[in-house]
């Protein structure tokens, strides 16, 4: 069990970085929207603005993939991952 | 038809059926070349990919329970990730939403960054654990992990609540495009389009669903993205538009502030058509407060998270870390498709407001934009209209209004499009509409059949009864969705953001603590969803009848509301209980370890 107990503590880690990521993407940086939308942001948008149409939901994908990716090690690392398929 | 290596062959299958349907599209715009009447191509357009859905249907037919309620679980993860988009993004994302941008700028674009980011919600929290438990339904999870049939009912009434206050809206989406396309009225045509909707679901079930539901992204998103481009080219601004139009939000800005934001007068505006609107608010600036932002965007992450016809296209995978990627995918397609809208509201208010552009027509005289073709065709739709408010002769901005819609609908005209275009785009619309209300209409059948029916009635039926029943609840709620659909009460039921309120307040926290918090009973859980869902839709009756609200939670987002009572009367009540059995939590450990059988044996 208590190799169920650490394979536990590690998925939540992930789980706490990746929900942090995820808050400042989707609610931190608006906490600063009308200040950041003066600066200008990739492609020559204004940066909130190009964070609502593009870079925030990029970053969801890119985010989820990710923790997809370390999650696949963690449970690896336990010998608990799945055989075959994809 | 669709034997074993079926899922093998499934990158071919859907680069024929691609390579076919733009076939389809090159021969239409021939056919518009050679003297095809307008109507004919839509009827076309709109019949061939019935016709196709509809086969599809056939031939996933299926008499077995684990096909029918999870597509046997085979589903890959980039297919599973296009079924779910199309799952996902209804007729009102694919013909309003460019619409919301145009006219509501940042306010309305907090709904983008919710409905992609709650899916790092679904991802994390929720999916691979459901998966790993081997459910058919949501509400099978819930009286799996809590046990007892008060919290699986109290699921199913969630769900049913949610579920149906979005259906209806897709159904009415649905015959409103049969109608235009096949010309015929409005009260049939619903039925019309239910009929289409059951031929994809009614055999297959949650399979018949799946390969539909990939179709119908392959033909939505070629019907968004090729218009998109297209119009970018044919206004000279840029041949990528999502990296190019930079120039373009801020020529935008700059006529914004030449134009000003006059404020029309009342009596002024009672003469415009119900439903149109005028440019108000600035293209690219900040015009929400920080609050109103952020909590728009989270009621639609935490309603992502809860809604049970999303969550059961994760049951169809055949693996946990499947189901992991497979959201990925599902956010990836989504994202093609919310990316490009904005750069669609962008193109289409450039076009018509600039005056340097041949097609802009702030500025030009009444007469002359009156005498325009598209003009005409959109003001007799009842989607464009002008009036010489202040009587000098020429349109300014406080002076154009148009409907939600005709950002998708008519942009594409007003840039020179061919129709064959406008034919693709109804298809698209179509496509999207019919793959949501199947989701919604299969999510509230299984439910009830598997949940009510199966565990709860009659739990020693014959599976070849309970496909009967599944098949018949799934026809008699389709047909009660088209029936209030045909009454038209669309400002009552076309609130697809009240689905995501519904459901968050009475379903998040009982799924995300029954994974999550292994004391989570089912006291707690049953006073989760009731106190949770009753208190949300109290306060969306108080604020709708005039209440003030508070913490500015508005009917737009009363599910936080709900949700919060929901977690304090979870998190109390468990308490105030005794912890679940042995056997319960062992079942919690069980979903944490990808590897192994399902928690619920026998049900594959």
């Amino acid at each position: 069990m208590a190799k169920n107990a650490q394979h536990w503590e590690k998925t939540r880690g992930l789980l706490f970085v990746t929900l942090a990521i995820w808050a400042v993407f989707s609610m931190g940086i608006f906490l600063f929207g009308a200040e950041m939308n003066e600066v200008t942001g990739p492609f020559g948008y204004p940066l909130t603005y190009w964070f609502t149409c593009q870079g925030s939901l990029a970053i969801f994908v890119i985010l989820i993939f990710w923790f997809a990716g370390r999650q696949e090690k963690i449970d690896e690392e336990f010998g608990f991952s799945e055989k075959g398929d994809d | 038809m669709i034997k074993g290596n079926f899922i093998d062959n499934l990158p071919k299958v859907y680069g024929i059926y691609t390579g076919g349907f733009i076939g389809f599209i090159i021969l239409m715009a021939i056919g518009e070349q050679m003297g095809m009447t307008a109507k004919a191509i839509g009827i076309c357009f709109v019949g061939f990919t019935i016709f196709i859905y509809a086969l599809i249907g056939w031939l996933s037919r299926t008499a077995q329970a684990s096909n029918y309620y999870v597509a046997g679980r085979t589903v890959p993860t980039v297919f599973n990730g296009m079924a779910t988009a199309a799952d996902w993004m209804s007729g009102a994302s694919f013909v309003a939403m460019a619409g919301g941008i145009y006219f509501k700028g940042y306010g309305y674009m907090a709904l983008l960054v919710g409905w992609t980011g709650g899916y790092v919600l679904v991802a994390t929290l929720l999916a691979p654990y459901l998966r790993k438990f081997g459910c058919y339904t949501v509400p099978d999870f819930v009286g799996t992990r809590y046990g007892g049939n008060t919290a699986r009912l109290m699921a199913v009434i969630v769900l049913t609540v949610a579920s149906f206050t979005y259906v209806t809206a897709q159904i009415n989406a649905t015959g409103t495009i049969a109608a235009v396309a096949l010309d015929i009225p409005f009260q049939y045509a619903v039925y019309v389009g239910l009929v289409s909707i059951l031929l994809c679901s009614m055999l297959g079930g949650m399979r018949g669903v799946t390969w539909t539901q990939v179709a119908q992204y392959i033909v939505l998103i070629i019907a968004y993205l090729l218009p998109v481009f297209w119009i970018s080219n044919n206004i000279g601004a840029g041949f990528f538009p999502h990296f190019m139009l930079a120039d373009e939000v801020a020529r935008i800005g700059e006529l914004e502030q030449q134009f000003g934001f006059v404020k029309n007068s009342a009596a002024d505006l009672a003469t415009v058509p119900k439903g149109l609107a005028g440019i108000t608010k600035a293209h690219s600036e900040v015009n929400a407060t920080p609050w109103a932002f952020i909590s728009l965007a989270l009621a639609m992450m935490m309603g992502t998270a809860s809604l049970p016809h999303v969550m059961m296209r994760f049951f169809t995978t055949p693996s946990v870390k499947a189901a992991r990627k497979s959201v990925g995918w599902s956010v990836f397609f989504i994202f093609l498709l919310y990316s490009s809208a904005p750069m669609l509201a962008t193109l289409s208010k450039l076009a018509l407001i600039d005056p340097n552009l041949p097609t802009g027509i702030i500025g030009k005289s009444i007469a002359e934009v009156q005498a325009i073709d598209w003009y005409q065709n959109w003001n007799q739709a009842n989607l464009m209209f002008v009036s010489d408010f202040n009587g000098n002769g020429t349109v300014e901005l406080n002076e154009f209004f148009m409907g939600g819609k005709a950002v998708v609908l008519a942009t594409p005209e007003i840039a020179g499009l061919p129709y064959v275009i406008s034919g693709l785009v109804a298809a698209g619309g179509l496509a999207a509409a019919m793959s949501t209300a199947d989701g919604l209409i299969l999510a509230i059948a299984n439910a009830i059949s598997h949940d009510v029916y199966y565990k709860m009635v009659d739990p020693k039926a014959e599976t070849a009864k309970r496909l009967v029943v599944a098949r018949v609840l799934l026809v008699v709620i389709g047909f009660a969705g088209a029936t209030i659909a045909a009454m038209e009460i669309q400002g009552i039921l076309g609130s697809v953001i009240w689905a995501f309120d519904f459901a968050m307040s009475g379903l998040f926290w009982p799924l995300v603590l029954g994974v999550w918090w292994k004391r989570a009973n089912k006291e707690g859980a049953i006073a989760g969803m009731v106190l949770g869902l009753v208190s949300g839709f109290v306060y969306l009756v108080w604020v709708r009848s005039g209440g003030s609200g508070f913490l500015g939670i508005t009917q737009l987002t009363f599910g936080i509301f709900g949700s919060t009572v929901s977690l304090v009367a979870m998190v109390v009540v468990s308490l105030m209980t005794s912890a679940p059995s042995a056997a319960t939590q062992k079942m919690v450990d069980d979903s944490r370890v990808p590897a192994g059988a399902s928690v619920i044996g026998g049900q594959k």
